[in-house]
């Protein structure tokens, strides 16, 4: 016969030193960055170029277990031929402590724009893919994720 | 607020395991034995079962190489285990009569170096032994745990158990508080599981890295707020057999990822 | 060597668009994490990732602390010729881990 009534004395221990650990781990080890400092680095690559919002999929899952890491998956609508391919993808954070997660350079023997990674997540946030095709021109498109946190948080 | 948000996290709805036939409550029904791989996202499931992305693979090949490859004098393990290790970790941790020791995968690994390799045991969580224990346990991947407690035995697995119903540390709980009698319920973003060893080592998302069996026995202890024990304390070793007895007849899936 | 897998298919018809995946061992140290002591565990990165068929580049990645541990990357290349892949990855002290992978087109 297992012994509910302890069970349940104990889960306001855990409620007391649980709130002790979230307090813990929800501290920064340095500061986060926000939506501005995405956008900062975004200027910081693309200058004042506009940039419109579409032919660029971000596939994350819509909740990650861990943000350790967490699988992503970029595509953009592009022939991919000599004369038309995108350049670069860039990959933005408005959460993690440095907005620029990664960048992929592509070249007309790629063939397809679709790059796949694993990556970092400080939280939930909807990470930002930008494209810059051959032409110049700029596109983007975004995914937010839900970053749940761990039972027991060992820190 | 704060305390809302904590309640939510720990919702503890009450088990839902039949104890009529089970003289050991803390055994888990076989019909209801759950690897922690069910209690898994999608995503991350799908990273432990494609081998090639599955990162634990990069430990499974560098375990291989040091299987096959002698570094210095000595002969290499595939000297003598020329057809591979087959089937043998789903029997640790073992008793040997030879030596009167229990002995989990990693000590017979080492037992193997120093009495017929003349070589210096690997530290725990060593990359080397890590490596070689990964390797060794993926051979039996898909092969159901087989512990047949012998009465020699039988101290050590009494041993275990003990430590999984002994609540530790500031929270007060025991093992089996959660993987028994809560397993799949929330705590927090996780689903309880119901805490077998059948994947390890394993690659958690959390170390970044594979780890031992006792690294996650460890991180278990320091959760609850406990002191943990020192990698290959007999406690630990004893444990481990317990949590073996308990998942018999679950596949093994090193090199497992796990949250 | 260990500590890098490789996924290339081995032929492709000419004109078809192949996956690649690469992974490699590396502990990608972000530098924002402390140690049991609190002490800041310095930062220790792959930077930058390429791969290129008989010397012409393919693709390549810079990558940034947020790119997790044992960095795993997938893309595509249109098979054009046989030839052979070099991957490489370079961390931020120069230091370059480096393998190969042959296709046939056909």
């Amino acid at each position: 016969m297992r012994d509910k009534a302890l069970f349940n004395a104990t889960r306001r221990q855990i409620l007391t030193a649980g709130g002790g650990a979230v307090l813990i781990s929800s501290l920064p080890l340095s500061a986060f960055a926000d939506e501005a400092d995405l956008l900062r680095a975004r200027t910081d690559l693309f200058g004042d170029r506009p940039i419109q919002e579409e032919r660029v999929t971000v596939k994350l899952p819509p909740i990650a277990e861990n943000g350790h890491s967490v699988p992503l998956s970029v595509s953009v609508d592009s022939p991919m031929t000599d004369d038309d391919y995108v350049k670069q993808i860039a990959i933005l954070s408005p959460r993690n402590t440095l907005p620029l997660i990664g960048q992929f350079h592509l070249t007309p023997f790629s063939g397809k724009a679709q790059v796949s990674t694993r990556i970092r997540m400080s939280g939930t946030q909807a990470i930002q893919a930008v494209a810059e095709m051959s032409d110049g021109s700029l596109w983007a498109g975004s995914t937010e994720t839900v970053v749940t946190l761990a039972a027991c948080v060992v820190l | 607020m704060m305390r809302w948000v904590f309640a939510s996290g720990l919702v503890f709805v009450a088990g839902c395991m039949s104890e009529a036939d089970n003289p050991d409550s803390a055994i888990i029904a076989k019909e209801d034995l759950q690897s922690g791989f069910s209690f898994l996202t999608a995503e991350t499931q799908r990273l432990q079962t494609d081998e090639f992305e599955n990162p634990a693979y990069l430990w499974v090949d560098r375990g291989a190489d040091l299987f096959t490859h002698s570094t210095d004098a000595s002969p290499a393990c595939a000297s003598c285990h020329k057809d591979g290790l087959v089937g043998v970790a789903a029997q640790y941790p073992k008793f040997h009569e030879s030596s009167g020791e229990l002995l989990n995968l990693e000590g017979r690994i080492n037992q193997c170096r120093t009495e017929h390799q003349g070589q210096a045991p690997w530290a725990y969580e060593s990359d080397e032994l890590l490596s070689i224990t990964a390797y060794v346990a993926e051979q039996s991947k898909g092969m159901p745990i087989d512990i047949e407690v012998s009465e020699a035995m039988q101290p050590y697995v009494d041993k275990g158990r003990d430590y999984f119903l002994t609540r530790r540390g500031q929270f007060n709980l025991s093992c089996q508080q959660c993987h028994t009698e809560n397993w799949g319920t929330q705590l927090r973003g996780d689903t309880i599981s119901q805490g077998h060893g059948n994947g390890f080592p394993a690659y958690r998302l959390e170390w970044q890295l594979i780890g031992s069996l006792q690294r996650r026995l460890r991180d278990c202890d320091t959760g609850v707020r406990a002191e943990p024990l020192p990698y290959g304390d007999p406690t630990y070793l004893a444990v481990e057999l317990y949590l073996a007895t308990r998942a018999n007849g679950l596949e093994i899936e090193t090199p497992a990822v796990r949250r | 060597m260990t500590g890098i897998r490789l996924s290339v298919p081995e032929t492709a018809a000419r004109g078809e668009v192949v996956e690649i995946k690469a992974l490699l061992r590396h502990p990608m140290e972000s530098g924002f994490r402390r140690g049991s002591r609190g002490e800041v565990i310095p930062r220790d990165i792959i930077t930058r990732f390429e791969c290129d068929l008989d010397g012409t580049l393919v693709f390549a990645s810079d990558f940034h602390p947020a790119i997790a541990a044992n960095p795993l990357i997938t893309f595509h290349m249109r098979a054009t010729e046989s030839g052979v892949l070099t991957f490489r990855w370079t961390d931020q002290n120069g230091e370059v881990w480096s393998d190969t992978a042959s296709i046939a087109v056909t």
